[in-house]
């Protein structure tokens, strides 16, 4: 069968993939703490159809032979994990992470889990949780009748509850840091796992030892360019119309043999 | 079987290989530091059929803003080992740090530095500079505590062949290896596409879809030949 069809197919394949990757980076460009995926392509195998330095006679060899690729592989979608901008809400539940690190968080199923999304919440116990309402770790739990709280550039929270002059310190919000972020595995609900790709997490205390600051009021938004992704969308498109193109080419010429011999 | 035939199977046979060939080329459109394929027709008194080559010239350079990726400005190589333990060049520049601060390529083959793949220890920000020296601000140090780890072995071939192998990475024949040029230039935060031309690849497909069909069609032309002669023969 004419190879050009499948290899035009893997083509395709990879436009589709990399379509998708900007569609899911366009559906959550206003997902808080969102880090845009991007698509990696590598060369499929190659195949020896003539070997080169053959002999082409007792005294001469083939100067070059024939290498015929056999199409494109999506080797990974990598998430990019550029800061994205903090947009001020001055919600004092709301914390941006500024610099590396994630917050951790525990999954129903005891598991850990780490996110940049920093819209947190107080759920019925007092317990400090995630949107999604999983409970942040280390645990911190308001007290009755807290007036007001702020959390700290090193995560310190505290409280002032009504009729105390000074405010109570309740915890501090510790940050895990990975040496390769990007190895993480994406859960979904802006959670992400740790994997044997992005090593053990680092738990460290806001602002030392490398780890990002917390800024209180704030939440960090997607780091999707929309422009970007609009280019690289038409980029995507145009490719794919390309390989289309290949695959009706490649299918005239087979056409061709069959309603002319 | 007659000459005729022979040869015009033969053609069709090789277009349709070098139509392969060129739907490779655009199925890569977008893998970055690919280099397209080249083909090269070899005719003498029989058809010897196509040979590829590689095309060296650049590809385009897009920015990024990531600090990883990066792009070669001019000419020059990136040196990455291959799984096998050999050396192998490219210009592939989407670098990154595995979970033990190796620094690979997309593909996941490690980078070579001076000494060997490069390593990196944990680091808060990362510079690489335009001779490919890299620089990290280790974890938990002060701004102005910037070291240099490493270089990127970036290397020249001057007017040595270069063969893509089977991973598609370009080696010197035989195993030779290149030493470092200090003069090869890099960039962060850009990245080198393939260099396959769209256009070029799509005028050569219309060219080679329209080649195959005439070989076909000389195919067709023997046949009907052959059976006027057969009614020649007929009548005599």
């Amino acid at each position: 069968m004419n190879q050009s069809l499948w290899i035009a197919k893997t083509g395709l394949d990879a436009q589709q993939t990399k379509l998708s990757t900007i569609s899911n980076n366009l559906a959550n460009a206003g997902t808080a703490g969102f880090k845009r995926s991007r698509a990696v392509f590598e060369d499929l195998l190659y195949q020896n159809v003539r070997q080169v330095g053959a002999q082409s006679s007792q005294d001469t060899q083939l100067p070059s032979g024939l290498m015929l690729g056999l199409g494109v592989r999506t080797v990974a979608t990598e998430k990019l994990f550029t800061q994205g901008n903090l947009v001020q809400t001055d919600n004092a539940f709301d914390v941006a992470i500024e610099g590396r690190g994630f917050l951790q968080v525990l999954l129903p199923d005891g598991n850990q889990a780490y996110t940049r999304d920093g819209s947190l919440a107080v759920d019925n116990q007092g317990q400090l949780v995630t949107s999604s309402g999983y409970v942040i770790q280390p645990a911190v739990t308001m007290p009755e009748g807290a007036q007001s709280v702020s959390i700290g550039s090193d995560g310190t929270i505290s409280v002032a509850t009504a009729g105390t002059a000074t405010p109570t310190q309740l915890g501090v919000l510790q940050l895990a840091d990975f040496i390769n972020p990007a190895g993480l595995q994406p859960m979904g609900k802006n959670l992400y796992v740790e994997s044997a790709a992005s090593g053990t997490p680092q738990i460290g205390t806001p602002g030392l030892n490398g780890v990002g600051t917390v800024v209180q009021g704030f939440v960090e938004s997607s780091n999707v360019n929309v422009v970007e992704e609009l280019v690289n969308m038409i980029e995507a498109q145009r490719a794919y119309e390309i390989n289309s193109k290949a695959i009706s080419t490649s299918d005239q010429m087979l056409q061709y043999i069959t309603q002319n011999t | 079987m007659s000459r005729l035939l022979e040869l015009a199977a033969l053609g069709a046979r090789e277009t349709m290989l070098a139509q392969a060939m060129n739907s490779n080329n655009l199925a890569n459109a977008s893998t970055p530091g690919f280099r397209k394929d080249l083909m090269t027709y070899t005719g003498t008194t029989r058809v010897e059929g196509i040979q590829s080559g590689v095309d060296l010239g650049a590809g385009a350079v897009q920015g990024t803003g990531n600090t990883l990726d990066v792009a070669i400005s001019g000419d020059g190589y990136f040196a990455i080992q291959t799984p096998e333990g050999g050396e192998a060049y490219s210009r592939r520049g989407d670098f990154r740090v595995d979970a033990q601060g190796q620094l690979k390529d997309g593909v996941g083959n490690p980078i070579l530095g001076d000494g060997g793949p490069i390593a990196l220890p944990p680091y808060s920000d990362l510079v690489i500079g335009a001779d490919g020296t890299i620089s990290i601000r280790p974890l938990g140090e002060q701004s102005n505590a910037l070291q240099a780890v490493d270089r990127l072995r970036l290397v020249n071939v001057g007017d040595q062949a270069l063969e893509k192998g089977f991973d598609g990475y370009l080696r010197l024949p035989q195993g030779q290896t290149l030493d470092p040029d200090g003069a090869v230039k890099v960039v962060s935060g850009a990245l080198e596409s393939s260099n396959v031309n769209p256009v070029e690849s799509m005028v050569r497909m219309i060219d080679l879809a329209r080649k195959f069909e005439s070989h076909v069609k000389m195919m067709s032309t023997d046949e009907k030949n052959r059976t006027s002669l057969n009614q020649i023969m007929r009548f005599s």
